[in-house]
């Protein structure tokens, strides 16, 4: 259970993480600077658990897969949006980021709101308006890997286990 | 039905006689490519593995394009995993300073990647190959750790959006640059989410080599998965004196199945800017008359060619940089750069009062090498003007083509070309 944050449409991977950060890769000193250019108030107040909401397009633009560390590492526990750009996508889910497409959430959850995410069942749950939506749930293989910590981990767990 | 050229490309790498879209494959890759900011992440992801050897070192490519000439401390740093990575697993294709150019200008005029080719690469301008009839598309560090790995990917066959441009009598001035930007304004900047755009129509046909890398090269500010053009001798002329190995040609069939075709006629395209903060704000320059800037920067992936030069130093040669203006020319490559200097065209530039720097990324993406300050305002003939792109958060930057950068750093706001160059 974690506290909103909300963003427009279009929030572009520049403005997750700038590129003038981008000279060090370490996730703590990405997090620090995690979505600076949309609310500078971020980074410093965003709490594990916390939730981010965005519009249309989530996470257009570069390729940097510094954008779903810097969200990772800040404590953000899944990302809810409309939609998103391709290569977003499959970075965070490759790097055990949970992001969920729901664009009924999306319309109901503004800042602040309470919001409670069960990933298995792909379901959001807003606690502050006792309302609740239905995502569709990850695949049992993709659970796993997000659980793994990403695509990386996930292929060494399974060799390990062979 | 027949297949289009994303199709064949992705089947024949794949080892089918045909895919669909929507479909999933796996596919063979002919070449995986990172630079320093990505390459490091990558490195770490691939080193995690507990692999020794990349799949081949013949068909990996590490660019130190982005914050080189090192800008600080933590950039060398990064630069030396790149390096380091490099020398350890004897890769072929690794540049560095004083070799090194921009990753997308500098991979086609290498003759490295070629038709037919399947590439991935970790930075999203890895679209711009597919002007030779390749299908390459950006990922992120952990794809391109795998990529590195294992010589595979995994594809979702994507649908192809058509863009025909009927004619050639294209406005004079107007570029690749130009019709990629119109393109986005009609499409959005999710407009073609996921799916391949592929240009064609006589046209497209009719443009030289550098429009038709810019425009594949933006496709990725639409969303897009890849920008594709079917190769021509236009094509063949540029790579038949650069590939060192064997290419294909490959071709969409008349009956291949688009999920859209829009036709434009060239004649209608006209020189274009697009206002802060999205490519997709994309308007006639007429309407952004005379909105003064601080700050002019040509070059990048997107403009860094030596036609992109060609055209800024003929405007600007002669006449005088704005003295409220800082003109940053950045060219591709360094043998870009040694062809516009014997040509004369960067005398010319650094005579009317430009900077000229080294190739590098670092302005596109406010690294280094020219960031504005709170509240200034660039023109650019980069790819990018999100919130922040080029430095401070409350900074603009403007897109345009390279005739219209140079015309405007002369008058100190955003002009057609027409009122510096009396036959325009």
């Amino acid at each position: 259970m974690g506290k909103v944050w909300k963003f427009g449409d279009d929030i572009d991977t520049d403005v997750i993480i700038p590129a003038r950060y981008l000279n060090n890769s370490d996730p703590k000193h990405l997090a620090s600077h995690c979505m600076e250019d949309a609310d500078p108030s971020f980074a410093a107040n965003v709490k594990p658990g916390d939730i981010i909401v965005g519009g249309k397009n989530f996470g257009c633009g570069s390729s940097r897969e510094h954008a779903p560390i810097a969200i990772k590492a800040a404590g953000v526990k899944a990302v809810i949006a409309e939609s998103y750009a391709r290569i977003f996508y499959r970075n965070s889910l490759n790097i055990g980021l949970p992001i969920l497409e729901c664009p009924e959430a999306v319309r109901g959850i503004e800042s602040g709101d309470i919001v409670e995410v069960d990933l298995e069942k792909g379901l959001i749950m807003n606690k502050s308006k006792e309302t609740s939506f239905q995502a569709r749930p990850f695949p049992k293989f993709m659970q796993d890997l997000i659980k793994a910590g990403g695509l990386i981990s996930y292929i060494k767990e399974k060799r390990s286990n062979a | 039905m027949g297949m289009t050229i994303s199709e064949k490309i992705l089947a024949a790498h794949a080892g089918l006689d045909k895919v669909e879209p929507g479909e999933i494959i796996n596919a063979k890759l002919d070449l995986v490519l990172a630079n320093d900011v990505t390459g490091p992440v990558a490195i770490k992801e691939f080193n995690k593995l507990g692999i020794d050897k990349v799949f081949d070192p013949e068909k990996i490519a590490l660019v130190a394009d982005h914050f080189t000439p090192n800008k600080d401390i933590a950039s060398a740093e990064q630069s030396k995993i790149l390096r380091n990575f490099a020398k350890a697993q004897n890769i072929k294709y690794y540049w560095d300073t004083g070799r090194v150019g921009i990753e997308h200008c500098l991979l086609p005029e290498q003759g490295v990647v070629l038709p037919g080719d399947l590439i991935i690469g970790a930075d999203s301008h890895t679209c711009t190959y597919g002007a030779l009839g390749a299908f390459a598309t950006g990922v992120g560090s952990t794809d391109c750790a795998a990529g590195m790995a294992t010589g595979e990917a995994w594809f979702r066959v994507p649908e192809t959006l058509k863009f025909v441009f009927r004619g050639t009598d294209f406005q004079p001035w107007v570029s690749g640059k130009d019709l990629i930007l119109y393109i986005i304004a009609q499409i959005g900047v999710d407009g073609a989410r996921y799916k391949a755009m592929e240009f064609a129509g006589d046209g497209i046909r009719s443009l030289s080599m550098d429009n038709r890398l810019t425009i594949c090269n933006m496709a990725i500010e639409a969303g897009a998965k890849t920008g594709i053009i079917e190769p021509d001798e236009i094509t063949i002329e540029y790579v038949k004196s650069r590939a060192k190995r064997e290419y294909k040609i490959y071709k969409s069939d008349p009956d291949a199945c688009y999920e859209k075709v829009y036709e434009f006629q060239a004649k209608d395209i006209p020189l274009q800017v697009a206002f802060p903060h999205l490519p997709e704000n994309s308007k006639s320059v007429d309407e952004a008359s005379g909105i003064k800037i601080d700050q002019v920067v040509i070059g990048s992936c997107t403009n860094g060619r030596l036609e992109d030069l060609k055209i800024a130093a003929s405007i600007l040669k002669g006449k005088k940089i704005h003295p409220e203006v800082r003109c940053i020319v950045f060219p591709g490559t360094q043998e870009i750069y040694l062809e516009a200097l014997r040509n004369g065209w960067i005398e010319a530039m650094i005579e009317a009062g430009a900077a000229v720097s080294t190739p590098t990324c670092g302005p596109c993406l406010g690294g280094h090498m020219g960031i504005l300050a709170k509240g200034e305002r660039a023109l650019s003939t980069t790819n990018r003007n999100f919130v922040g792109r080029m430095g401070h958060p409350e900074s603009e930057v403007y897109l345009c083509n390279p005739a219209v950068a140079a015309a405007s750093a002369i008058k100190g706001e955003i002009v057609h070309p027409r009122e510096v160059v009396n036959n325009g």
